[in-house]
C-alpha cells in the first residue's frame, strides 16, 4: 500500500502528531542559513493544479526545492484539460515520466483519491473541492502550537471558524485536526454557509464569541456566493460575520488570529491584520513550507537533513 | 431468426402468478405445449433443470440501451445480451437516446434494432416531452399507435406543474401511462450525492430526498385530479414510499419502481469518491433502504427496475461532478434483489415479472402464467447459486457495476425467448 496524505482523518491521530513534530524541525531547518538539504535528491514531485492557487503551488514547490527534489508543475484549468484528455490520461502520461509524489489540487471533491487508483506514485492532497486542505490544517495547527508555545495537545483551546463553512475544505481539514488534538471548535456562520449537517458546534452571532475564544480563524468569502442566494449581500454578511474594527478590539490580547489567504479586504476583513498584535497570517505563510517540507519527507525520504 | 427450440424442462418448481408446483414444462414452437410430471422427453431436448425455479421472464421497466446516438456505453444488442443474461425477455428502453425517442422514426428504429437482435422483447419507450426540454408535449396518440405505452422524460423530472397535468389529460384518453423522475430540478442543482451528514462531511453537493418527495406528492395530487394513472420511477425515499402507500390505500392509479441499488447501497459508498457510485437519484441512508426494501415487501412498490445506465470507463474517469450518473443493473438485479428482500420467491418474482408486465403494458406476452398455449417467455433460476460480480465477464459494453466482487445468492440458468433458448448454463448463446 503507498502511504498517502489526502486528509486529517485519513492520517489519523498518530501520524498527525507525528508531521507536527517534523514541521517543527523543519522550520528549524528553514532558519538555517543555507535552509535546503538532501534529503529528496533524485525524487520527483509532480504539482498537478487543476485550480488556480498561486500561493499554494509555490509553496509546495519551494517546499519540494528546499529538500532537493525534482520539481514540475501542470497548472491547468481543469475546463481545458479536458479537451480530447481525460483526467486519467493526464496522470498515467505524467507517471510514464517517473514521478514519486503528485501533489493535486482539484476544485472537485475526491480526486485526490481517483488519482492514487490511477498511480502507483503517492498524492498529496494540496486542495480537494470543498472536502479538505490537510496541509493547510497541519500549518494551521503547527502556527497555534508555535505561538502558543504547547505541544501536540490542544485541550482547552477554543476556536471559532468564520465564514463559509459549507464550501471550504480549509474549514472542513482545520476543525479535523483541531478537534484531532483536542481542542474545542465553533463554527460561526448563518445556515446558509453551513454544511447540510454536521455534529460541531454552531452559532450565527460572532459577537457571543469572538471575545471569548482562544482562536478567531476567519475563512476567505467568495464573492460568488453572494449572488447565489447564499447571504443577501456583502454589506449584510460584513456587518454580522466580518472581522471589524469593534471585534478586533473585543479578542483577548492572547487571542490568535488566523486566516488562510487570499483575503478579501472589505469582505471578511475590514481591519488590517498586520496593525494586530494578534495575527498569525504571516507566520502561517512561513510554516506552511516546513509543514508541506515535512509531509513530502515523510512520503519519500530517506536520506538525512542535516547541514 | 433463429429457429424455435422444441424442448422439456424437467424437474423444476414452477413459479407463477397462480402459485408453485412443480411440474416438467414442455415448450414446441414458441408456445409452452405441455405441462405435467415425467413427461415424455420424444424428440424434443431433455434439459435438466432439477432444483431450480422456472418463471415467467422478467421485465424490466427501466432500461437505457444508449442505441441510437451512445454505442460506446451500450448498444441494442450488448443490452439485449444483458437483459436476457439477467433473465429478462422484455425491456422499456428509456427514450434519453441521441436522437430522443419523441418521434415515430426513432422508436420505430429502437424497435426493429430490438427485433433483429432477437435476445429479447425491446419496448421503446416515449418522452413526454420534444426533445426532453419540458415544453411541448410529444404526439402520444401517434407513438401509441406504434407501441409505446410508457411516455417519461426520465433522467429528467417534468419540472412545469401545469405542463404535467395537460400531459396527464392528454395521455388518459389514450390509455398510455406517463412515467415520472421524480426531481425537482431547483432543489439539486450540482448535486453529486444524496444530501446528509455524508455529503457534508466529504464537501460534495448534496441531492435533498425532499427534491424527490415534493414531485411523488406533486405527481399523486395531479393523478388524483386527472384520474389518470402515474408510474413512478426509481424510488429512493423512505418518505415517498410512505406517500404511495397512502395513495394506493385511497385507490390512486399510482404505481412505483424501485432499484436493486437502493436497497442495498448507501450513500456512504461515496466516501471511496467511486464514480460508479454516482447515481441519479443517488444512494440514500439506510433509513431509506429499510422504507424502499418494505415498500417492495408489502406491494407498495410494484415492480424492482434496474435503471440499468451503461457508461463507458472514459466518462466515468472523471471528477465526481463531472462523471455522468447510472449504474450497470440487468445482470445483477436478480441475485442483488434476492439476497436483499426477505420475501417468498413468489413475491420477488412477481416484482420482477408480472407487475412490471401490467405496468409496461405487455402482459399480453411477458409475465404470463405458465400454462399451456402460453408464450414461452421463462426464466430458469438457480435459487441456491453463490456468484461474484465479475465486471470483465458482464455482457454489457460497459462495466461499471457497483457491485464489483460482491457476493450474491441467486442467478439465471436459462433463459426462453419465445420459445428459444437465449441464455443456457449461465451463458448467451448468441
Amino acid at each position: 500500500m503507498t502511504l498517502h496524505f489526502r486528509s486529517i482523518e485519513e492520517a489519523g491521530a498518530e501520524r498527525i502528531c507525528r508531521l507536527l513534530d517534523l514541521t517543527e524541525h523543519m522550520a528549524a531547518v528553514g532558519r538555517r542559513p543555507n535552509p535546503k538539504v538532501p534529503a529528496l535528491r533524485g525524487k520527483t514531485v509532480c504539482n498537478l493544479f487543476f485550480e488556480d492557487s498561486t500561493r499554494t503551488r509555490m509553496s509546495f514547490d519551494l517546499a519540494a526545492k528546499r529538500l532537493s527534489a525534482d520539481t514540475m508543475t501542470l497548472a491547468v484549468s481543469s475546463s481545458s484539460v479536458n479537451k480530447g484528455e481525460s483526467l486519467r490520461d493526464t496522470v498515467e502520461t505524467l507517471d510514464a515520466m517517473g514521478v514519486d509524489v503528485f501533489v493535486v489540487r482539484h476544485r472537485t471533491s475526491g480526486v485526490p483519491w481517483q488519482v492514487a487508483g490511477w498511480t502507483p506514485a503517492a498524492v498529496v492532497n494540496a486542495g480537494d473541492g470543498w472536502h479538505a486542505h490537510p496541509t493547510q490544517a497541519l500549518l494551521d495547527a503547527y502556527t497555534i502550537r508555535q505561538r502558543r508555545g504547547i505541544a501536540n495537545d490542544f485541550s482547552g483551546l477554543r476556536v471559532a471558524v468564520v465564514g463559509d463553512i459549507r464550501h471550504s475544505r480549509v474549514a472542513r481539514s482545520t476543525t479535523e485536526i483541531l478537534q484531532l488534538l483536542g481542542a474545542e471548535v465553533v463554527h460561526v456562520a448563518p445556515r446558509t454557509l453551513l454544511p447540510p449537517a454536521s455534529d460541531v458546534a454552531t452559532t450565527s452571532n460572532l459577537d457571543d464569541v469572538v471575545s471569548e475564544v482562544d482562536v478567531v480563524y476567519m475563512l476567505r468569502m467568495q464573492r460568488e456566493r453572494m449572488g447565489a442566494g447564499l447571504v443577501p449581500d456583502g454589506g449584510e454578511y460584513s456587518h454580522r460575520f466580518a472581522l471589524d474594527e469593534r471585534r478586533a478590539a473585543a479578542l483577548r490580547s492572547d487571542a490568535l488570529l488566523m486566516h488562510p489567504g487570499p483575503m478579501n479586504r472589505g469582505v471578511e476583513m475590514m481591519v488590517d491584520p498586520a496593525e494586530l498584535p494578534q495575527s498569525t497570517i504571516l507566520d502561517q505563510v512561513t510554516n506552511g513550507i516546513a509543514a508541506r517540507m515535512a509531509v513530502l519527507f515523510e512520503l519519500l525520504g530517506s536520506g538525512g537533513i542535516e547541514e | 431468426m433463429m429457429q424455435h427450440h422444441n424442448m422439456v424442462l424437467v424437474g423444476a418448481t414452477v413459479i407463477d402468478e397462480t402459485g408453485e408446483r412443480t411440474a416438467d414444462v414442455r415448450v414446441r414452437e414458441g408456445t409452452i405445449a405441455e405441462i405435467g410430471s415425467d413427461l415424455s422427453v420424444g424428440d424434443d431436448e431433455h434439459i435438466d433443470v432439477s432444483g431450480c425455479i422456472i418463471a415467467p421472464g422478467f421485465v424490466d421497466l427501466h432500461t437505457h440501451l444508449r442505441e441510437p446516438g451512445m454505442p460506446e456505453a451500450e448498444t441494442i444488442e450488448t443490452g439485449s445480451r444483458a437483459a436476457a443474461l439477467g433473465g429478462y425477455t422484455a425491456v422499456v428502453a428509456m427514450p434519453n437516446t441521441d436522437p430522443t425517442q419523441d418521434c415515430v422514426e426513432v422508436v420505430e428504429f429502437v424497435s426493429k434494432r430490438g427485433r433483429e437482435v432477437g435476445l429479447c422483447d425491446v419496448r421503446p419507450s416515449g418522452s413526454i416531452t420534444i426533445g426532453r426540454a419540458g415544453t411541448q408535449l410529444t404526439p402520444f396518440a401517434e407513438l401509441a399507435a406504434v407501441g409505446v405505452h410508457m411516455f417519461t422524460d426520465d433522467g429528467l423530472g417534468v419540472q412545469d406543474e401545469g405542463l404535467m397535468r395537460r400531459a396527464l389529460e392528454y395521455a388518459g384518453e389514450l390509455g398510455v401511462v406517463l412515467a415520472q423522475h421524480c426531481e425537482v430540478a431547483s432543489l439539486t442543482e450540482g448535486a453529486v450525492m444524496h444530501e446528509g451528514e455524508c455529503c457534508s462531511h466529504l464537501g460534495l453537493p448534496g441531492w435533498p430526498a425532499l427534491a424527490e418527495e415534493l414531485m411523488v406528492h406533486r405527481d399523486i395530487e395531479l393523478s388524483r385530479l386527472t384520474g389518470s394513472p402515474v408510474h413512478l420511477l426509481h424510488l429512493s425515499t423512505a418518505r415517498s414510499v410512505e406517500m404511495v402507500r397512502a395513495a394506493k390505500t385511497e385507490g390512486l392509479a399510482v404505481t412505483a419502481e424501485a432499484t436493486p441499488h437502493h436497497i442495498s447501497l448507501n450513500d456512504e459508498r461515496l466516501a471511496s469518491f467511486d464514480t460508479r457510485f454516482k447515481v441519479n437519484p443517488p444512494l440514500r441512508t439506510m433509513a431509506d433502504i429499510e422504507g424502499v426494501k418494505a415498500g417492495l415487501i408489502d406491494g407498495t412498490i410494484d415492480a424492482i427496475a434496474t435503471d440499468h445506465a451503461p457508461h463507458p470507463p472514459v466518462a466515468k474517469d472523471r471528477p465526481l461532478d463531472e462523471a455522468p450518473p447510472g449504474m450497470l443493473g440487468l445482470e445483477t438485479a436478480l441475485g442483488v434483489a434476492r439476497s436483499h428482500l426477505d420475501c417468498s420467491w413468489q413475491h420477488l418474482l412477481g416484482a420482477m415479472s408480472w407487475r412490471p408486465a401490467k405496468i409496461a403494458g405487455i402482459d399480453d406476452r411477458h409475465g404470463r402464467p405458465i400454462v399451456v398455449g402460453e408464450p414461452a417467455n421463462l426464466a430458469v433460476i438457480d435459487p441456491d447459486s453463490q456468484w461474484e460480480v465479475d465486471p470483465s465477464a458482464l455482457a454489457s459494453r460497459s462495466r461499471n457495476t457497483p457491485f464489483i466482487g460482491v457476493g450474491l445468492t441467486a442467478r439465471i440458468r436459462h433463459t426462453v425467448f419465445e420459445g428459444r433458448i437465449v441464455v443456457r448454463g449461465g451463458k448467451a448463446t448468441a
